[in-house]
């Protein structure tokens, strides 16, 4: 006779997702991985683990790709099938916590492509209530700027921000994945305020970007792996629409505290600057 | 003996938006990112398998820009060739079949 599954509901971004396994043991690593981001809701979704003796994390890339109207995902260390259509999917891995991440990574950024959302390589906080961004190559600086963070500011992550569209632009959700700071996002939202790309330098400044080199920038650091026309099309579409929508600036800082007072300033010289070009248009209409 | 004619045509699997006066093309096979300058864009909004390129660089490209014929030429095919390369544009000596609606 089978071992009876045990489930668990981890909803990230607000997308619940049931998780069961036969095994005792994973079960309990999946309760205390995703602690704090179990959920009682409804699952959308339903993702069965079947646990296996293959080897440690891959370095292999991973291949996101169509077969008939499933998805596979397949790395080294893990083969996963997925029908969207009922969200019912499989995964064969072994206990491994880094796979059972990546197959969840995955997945998130699948459902996002259709909803118009997006993984994106960067910490996020909420400061006054409103979240911030920063993104960046590896040393960048991501880490830091959580470090240096005031007590007040709330952590979402140090490494895979998670961001959906809302009514007034983006919002941004806290996540479990950790970075450096080996320390899961709470589990909150914000609606976004700003991205940053980080680069550091001798003071602290903050520049416009081009449109153009906002998306450039952006695409580089979506976290996307799946081979499909129309899922490109869509992802680039939402860049495009983010960068429209979200004011997207160089942040160059010299890593000190200070840095999060450019921070906090941001938006309030933002509304400032914005509300006078309102009142420019207005007296030339 | 006669010029040769090159045609070119825009890849099925690439996603294209323009924004800002530049177009943002990503390849689907392998997620390669790129940025089209304007002359860029306007070769790439032209190819559409059936004029050849020397018709676009003359009646799209030197009519919208302050270049030189020759040298607009020039940088067209090494455009083209190089976009070819990444899988963005298909280039032929026969009119093509757009790939794209």
């Amino acid at each position: 006779m089978a071992a009876p599954q045990k489930v668990a509901c981890v909803e990230i971004g607000g997308i619940p997702i049931a998780l069961s396994t036969c095994d005792e043991g994973f079960h309990d690593l999946l309760l205390q991985r995703y602690d704090g981001f179990l959920s009682s809701s409804r699952p959308e979704f339903q993702l069965e683990f079947d646990l296996t003796s293959t080897g440690p994390v891959s370095d292999d890339d991973v291949r996101v790709h169509r077969d008939g109207d499933d998805w596979l995902i397949e790395r080294g260390d893990f083969q996963a099938r997925w029908d969207p259509r009922t969200g019912r999917g499989r995964v064969r891995q072994n206990a491994n916590p880094y796979s059972l991440d990546s197959v969840l990574r995955i997945l998130h950024s699948l459902i996002l492509a259709q909803r118009g959302g997006f993984l994106l390589h960067a910490a996020s906080v909420i400061c006054d209530g409103r979240a911030y961004l920063f993104s960046g190559v590896s040393g960048a600086g991501k880490t830091t700027m959580t470090r240096m963070a005031p007590p007040d500011v709330t952590l979402l992550t140090d490494e895979i921000s998670y961001l959906r569209p809302s009514a007034d632009g983006y919002s941004a959700f806290g996540t479990p994945f950790a970075g450096e700071l080996a320390r899961a996002g709470e589990n909150c939202t914000a609606p976004v305020a700003a991205l940053f790309f980080l680069e550091q330098g001798p003071e602290n400044r903050v520049d416009e970007l081009p449109s153009a080199e906002a998306v450039r920038r952006l695409m580089r650091n979506i976290l996307f792996f799946a081979e499909d026309q129309g899922l490109v099309e869509k992802l680039l579409a939402t860049a495009c629409e983010f960068v429209a929508r979200v004011p997207i600036r160089r942040l160059t800082f010299y890593p000190d505290a200070r840095v999060w007072d450019r921070v906090r300033s941001f938006e309030r010289n933002f509304a400032r600057n914005f509300a006078g070009d309102l009142q420019e248009v207005s007296e030339h209409a | 003996m006669p010029e040769t004619c090159i045609y070119i045509a825009r890849s099925s699997a690439i996603a294209a938006r323009a924004l800002a006066g530049e177009m943002m093309v990503m390849n689907s096979a392998d997620s390669t990112f790129f940025t089209l300058n304007e002359v860029a864009t306007t070769i790439f909004q032209a190819a559409d398998g059936h004029t050849p390129l020397r018709d676009i660089v003359r009646d799209h490209v030197c009519e919208q820009f302050d270049v030189d014929p020759e040298q607009a030429q020039a940088d067209a095919e090494q455009f083209v060739a190089e976009l070819s390369g990444h899988g963005i544009l298909l280039v032929s000596n026969q009119p093509l079949a757009s790939e794209r609606p």
